[in-house]
């Protein structure tokens, strides 16, 4: 069930180029699934009239119970007056936190091989979807990729449950010099993946729905757009997508979305 | 104390709101402006400025027969007083708008949206004059049933609003929703609205211009409502219920904490 509370920062540190900020969030992330999302507003919680809109993250890992309770990690670029200002709190501030939010991941019946794509910090939604799909069987090959080494998520726990992780980067200081599509080809028939899982800029999650989809994969991107609320109320995060009727709506990227099947998405008209 | 309503455009589908406010204590859930055709918006949307939000939504919409089958039967099942916000190109364009939605059950009534900022590049009915106005709230009274109230929302422009205001009262309807959002531009200059704690004491102004016109006739006052204060701040100006808007796009539970707030202090 989907909540509002007031979490608090607990742990907030800089890893490469994001600020991995840590929020005890009491009654919010109980119900999370990979692939959901949380949203904050800006400033002291109560009725605020400096930034209007909220802010929405990707979850990088849930804890039901850990030193500090239930806690939610997230991966924040510090630019932009949201990212500036999550990555700036210091431990102990107050954020008014809504979650779990978003239509997660569908998950495969069987114990496919999948292949979880993820670029920059939007990286971070894979690693809660890794973690379940290992519990389910499936064997899991990333591929992660960033504009320079510090924009890579990587970590420990993934290389110990994934069965194999590339690296690119556009500059070649991590892993093979290049791009997500020029990766994934090579990616998709070394881990005979038949679902793909992709997270990153819009244009990455186009190249994956369209590689996917010609090598004969389903692919499900979390597509992010700006979400001015993040609740689902003020219809401002419009995706065109094909819907289960096989007629094209306009739907609400946070409500309806954030995963979309790739070939759903009307990428042209986005 | 004063009725609240949500506000046109900013309670999603209703679904959406459910878990952060008790709907079925609503007087009122309105819904985001439906045409009779669906209506594409643009791309760029919703920005901040200080004090505001500045929304191109142009009428988003999935059109009036899309709300009837996927969206009216999850509120009527609640039991949420729905009121259908409607806007068409032309009297007989909205008339059918409302023809469609006036057997549908579970609807309290419809809000009549006359307060759309450039009526003709939005290819829409021109509810800015008196004469305008009242040939729309003619043309819905003419097929609305017994059943389904009638509100029209008018605006915050101080100096048509009297003329326009006693036009409507004179045809006749339940309550005049008086304020909301201002014409803007984002940046980029596409045509947008401006809404938020900005607009507040434009639409106070708006709601005693329409009182002072209209000395008995019911208002809902809406624009920038975010506390209890500001519900009083509505009440004192002459309006009978309050709409909150874009304050629940930056906090959901808005209206929970605005009524228990307007219960302690009452």
């Amino acid at each position: 069930m989907t909540g509002q509370a007031t979490a608090e920062v607990r742990v907030s540190e800089r890893v490469g180029a994001f600020q991995h900020v840590t929020l005890a969030a009491p009654g919010v992330v109980e119900t999370f699934r990979p692939g959901n999302f949380v949203s904050v507003a800006l400033g002291s919680p109560g009725p605020g009239d400096a930034h209007l809109l909220r802010r929405s993250y990707w979850v990088h890992r849930v804890r039901a119970s850990s030193t500090h309770g239930a806690t939610v990690d997230l991966v924040v670029r510090p630019d932009g007056v949201g990212g500036q200002w999550l990555a700036g709190l210091p431990v102990g501030s107050p954020v008014d936190l809504v979650g779990p939010l978003g239509r997660p991941f569908a998950q495969p019946k069987e114990a496919v091989p999948c292949l979880l794509v993820g670029e920059g910090y939007a990286a971070s939604a894979l690693f809660p979807l890794a973690e379940r799909l290992v519990e389910r069987g499936c064997p899991v090959t990333f591929l992660l990729a960033g504009d320079t080494a510090s924009e890579v998520i990587d970590g420990l726990d993934v290389r110990r449950s994934a069965r194999a992780v590339t690296v690119v980067t556009a500059d070649g200081s991590m892993g093979a010099q290049g791009s997500v599509a020029q990766a994934l080809p090579g990616a998709l028939q070394r881990s005979e993946a038949s679902v793909v899982y992709a997270a990153g800029p819009t244009s990455t999650l186009h190249a994956v729905a369209g590689i996917s989809e010609q090598h004969g994969a389903w692919s499900q991107v979390a597509l992010e757009v700006p979400q001015p609320c993040g609740t689902g109320l003020c219809h401002g995060c419009i995706v065109p997508a094909v819907g289960e009727d096989a007629i094209a709506h306009r739907v609400r990227a946070c409500a309806e979305g954030p995963v979309f099947r790739g070939d759903r998405i009307q990428w042209g008209l986005l | 104390m004063i009725a609240l309503h949500v506000a046109a455009g900013c309670g999603g589908t209703g679904r959406e709101l459910a878990p952060y406010a008790d709907l079925t204590a609503l007087a009122g859930f309105v819904t985001r402006t439906l045409t009779l055709d669906p209506r594409r918006g643009g791309r760029l949307r919703i920005a901040e400025s200080r004090g505001g939000l500045v929304r191109a939504h142009q009428l988003q919409n999935p059109g009036v027969d899309r709300f009837l089958t996927a969206e009216l039967p999850w509120l009527a099942q609640q039991g949420v007083a729905t009121w259908a916000s409607v806007a068409g190109s032309s009297p007989a364009d909205i008339a059918a708008v409302v023809r469609r939605l006036a057997t549908a059950p579970g609807l309290s009534g419809i809000e009549l949206n006359l307060a759309v900022d450039d009526a003709a590049s939005q290819r829409l009915h021109d509810g800015s004059t008196p004469r305008g106005a009242a040939e729309a709230v003619r043309a819905v009274l003419d097929i609305l049933p017994d059943n389904l109230a009638l509100h029209v929302k008018l605006g915050a422009d101080v100096r048509r609003l009297p003329a326009v205001a006693r036009a409507v009262a004179e045809v006749g309807c339940d309550a005049l929703v008086i304020g909301g959002a201002l014409p803007a531009a984002l940046d980029n200059g596409t045509p947008a609205e401006l809404s938020g704690p900005a607009v507040l004491p434009v639409a106070l102004r708006a709601v005693r211009t329409v009182r002072a016109e209209l000395p008995e006739f019911p208002l809902v006052g809406v624009g920038g409502v975010a506390t209890a204060a500001d519900v009083r701040a509505f009440g004192a100006a002459g309006a009978g219920a309050v709409q909150v808007g874009s304050a629940l796009l930056h906090d959901p539970s808005a209206l929970a904490r605005i009524t228990s707030e307007l219960e302690e202090q009452s």
